[in-house]
């Protein structure tokens, strides 16, 4: 498995990355030796095996559905880089 | 006082020997003088330590203490501390105040009184095995200024093997407890997943990251794990099962104890000098009454292909939060949100973070999930299973930490595949969720060596209980680096 330069700007694009140009085939270098080590996955024999998504048996807890957390909104947009009457300043969305 | 353990800690401030803000004093002038050497700290909260120390000193006079009130710790930066930076050693997080407490740091500093000395280095977004990636600096070994200190809790190791903290809180994903502990000299427990509340623990991959505790014995290790571990409403994955007595536990002999030795750790990776230490490790349990017999994890060996889909996986996912919105860093001079986003993540994160990130989405791009992510989960249950196995017919299994003493800085830098079989004895434990430690078994050209246990689920008490008998009949764990005694 090889990863091209291009194939590593489209998974940045998708991973919303804006990566340096001189990083690019550093990279694409980097990641196609680490699916070479990967790929000894495809070896092992896992027919009939379920996959595991987490190590405990266990299952998500009920509460009951009542309010636990205050408003915390000044708390958190404290340290949001832009706010404005209480949202998030973003550029603008639609051109 | 900083060659002390914490149980004479805690009779000291009992007995009025000292009081918390005298230790706590000499361990911020320790920091002081000594840390610029190692870079162990990122933020260091002396005026918060002082006071959190006076009010200990209260607490004792006022006989409302715990066993920890008023013994110094320094916290990992990936444990959201309220009021103070939490960084975990990003550019994007370099801004970062967290607005509450971990439950962690909720329970070690509300509830057992312990009083924060900083909050300490490790590798970007815990992503490292060896403190290079960090934001802020590698931190230095201190046994040998040249070499790294493991990672990715580089720094928690760093600092309580140098004496500047008595203990401190660590985290481990991959091995980042256990290498760095067996790297610097010092024992580090992983608990079973679940068993440590991650509420308020900066997530990386949230099915195996797990907090714990490095410290220089498992006596000590045992205080502070009781002091952390428990079940948290605030955490969906918390074991709501109560914690053993680890105390108790460091008592039981090891005396006709069944230990696995697994031949797929014990392989040609292996250093030679490594080897002879754990084969001495070996003998001393045995004559201590343990019993050691083979056993087998035939699926170990895919240990890190298989964390290095499912990790980096949970990493993209967890780490597309931090879109230079609502907190973090935030890229100048951008014409559109998508710029904002991809030019925030593309300053803010290091190197191996956006490696780590690309591998997780390209495993998880359509076409590729089943080949790379699924697969490696369930190869995932078949090296669980091994150890379900293994615990069947022994009590604990012993293998090495590492396959070699601690490397020099940027030998392994360029080539992540090299960095990453750091942890190829290590990530098995974090793929079934068990837990493991890592103690002080010898020395190889003075550097130290680390004999890695790991038990059944919810062993913790037992694995501690091991490794104390051992550091009853052994001294490596005392020794201390030269210039830091």
């Amino acid at each position: 498995m090889t990863l091209t330069p291009d194939q590593i700007q489209q998974v940045a694009h998708l991973a919303r990355l804006d990566l340096a140009p001189d990083r690019v085939a550093i990279y694409a270098q980097q990641l196609t030796n680490i699916l070479d080590m990967v790929g000894q996955l495809s070896g092992a024999s896992t027919e009939a095996v379920l996959p595991m998504a987490h190590p405990l048996d266990m299952h998500q807890r009920l509460r009951p559905d009542v309010v636990t957390e205050p408003n915390q909104r000044e708390a958190f947009q404290a340290h949001a880089p832009a706010v404005q009457d209480g949202l998030y300043r973003v550029p603008k969305v639609i051109e | 006082m900083h060659t002390s353990s914490l149980k004479k800690l805690s009779e000291g401030l009992r007995t009025r020997q000292f009081s918390s803000r005298e230790l706590t004093q000499h361990f911020l002038a320790r920091i002081d003088t000594l840390d610029p050497q190692i870079n162990s700290f990122i933020t260091v909260t002396a005026e918060r330590a002082l006071s959190q120390a006076d009010a200990a000193d209260r607490r004792i006079a006022e006989g409302t203490a715990t066993a920890l009130t008023g013994i110094p710790i320094a916290q990992k930066d990936l444990f959201c501390t309220e009021g103070v930076r939490t960084s975990c050693a990003s550019r994007m997080l370099d801004r970062f105040i967290a607005p509450y407490d971990a439950t962690v740091v909720k329970k070690l500093h509300a509830e057992a009184g312990m009083v924060m000395l900083g909050k300490c280095n490790m590798d970007e977004f815990a992503m490292g095995s060896s403190n290079e990636t960090s934001w802020y600096g590698p931190v230095k070994n201190p046994w040998d200024l040249n070499r790294v200190p493991g990672g990715s809790s580089g720094g928690s190791v760093a600092a309580v093997a140098a004496g500047l903290a008595p203990v401190a809180t660590a985290t481990d994903t991959g091995g980042s407890i256990r290498q760095p502990a067996a790297l610097t000299n010092l024992t580090g427990i992983k608990p079973t997943y679940g068993r440590v509340s991650r509420f308020g623990m900066i997530a990386f991959a949230s099915s195996l990251d797990q907090g714990g505790v490095v410290a220089r014995s498992a006596e000590d290790a045992a205080y502070v794990l009781q002091a952390m571990s428990g079940f948290d409403p605030l955490d969906s994955t918390s074991a709501d099962r109560p914690v053993d007595d680890l105390l108790a536990g460091l008592q039981h002999p090891i005396s006709g104890l069944k230990i696995g030795l697994p031949a797929e750790f014990f392989g040609d990776g292996m250093a030679v000098g490594v080897r002879a230490v754990i084969d001495a490790a070996i003998k001393t349990l045995e004559s201590l009454g343990a019993r050691c017999v083979p056993v087998q994890l035939p699926n170990a060996p895919l240990s890190v292909p298989a964390y290095y889909v499912v990790a980096p996986a949970e990493a993209s996912s967890n780490l597309s939060r931090y879109d230079g919105v609502r907190f973090g860093h935030r890229a100048e001079g951008v014409k559109n949100l998508e710029e904002l986003y991809k030019k925030s993540r593309g300053e803010g994160f290091g190197a191996e973070v956006q490696r780590r990130i690309m591998m997780g989405t390209y495993v998880l791009s359509h076409g590729y999930y089943d080949a790379y992510y699924l697969q490696a989960q369930k190869v995932r249950r078949l090296i669980s299973r091994d150890f379900k196995q293994a615990f069947e017919q022994v009590d604990l299994i012993l293998a090495p930490t590492t396959t070699d003493v601690a490397f020099r800085f940027g030998e392994k830098t360029d080539d992540p595949v090299a960095m990453y079989l750091n942890d190829v004895y290590t990530i098995a434990a974090n793929l079934a969720g068990i837990p493991a430690m890592s103690l002080p078994a010898g020395f190889v050209d003075g550097l130290p060596v680390g004999l890695q246990l790991m038990g059944n689920y919810f062993s913790e008490a037992r694995l501690l209980g091991v490794a104390h008998q051992y550091q009853q009949a052994t001294a490596w764990h005392t020794q201390m680096p030269k210039g830091f005694n």
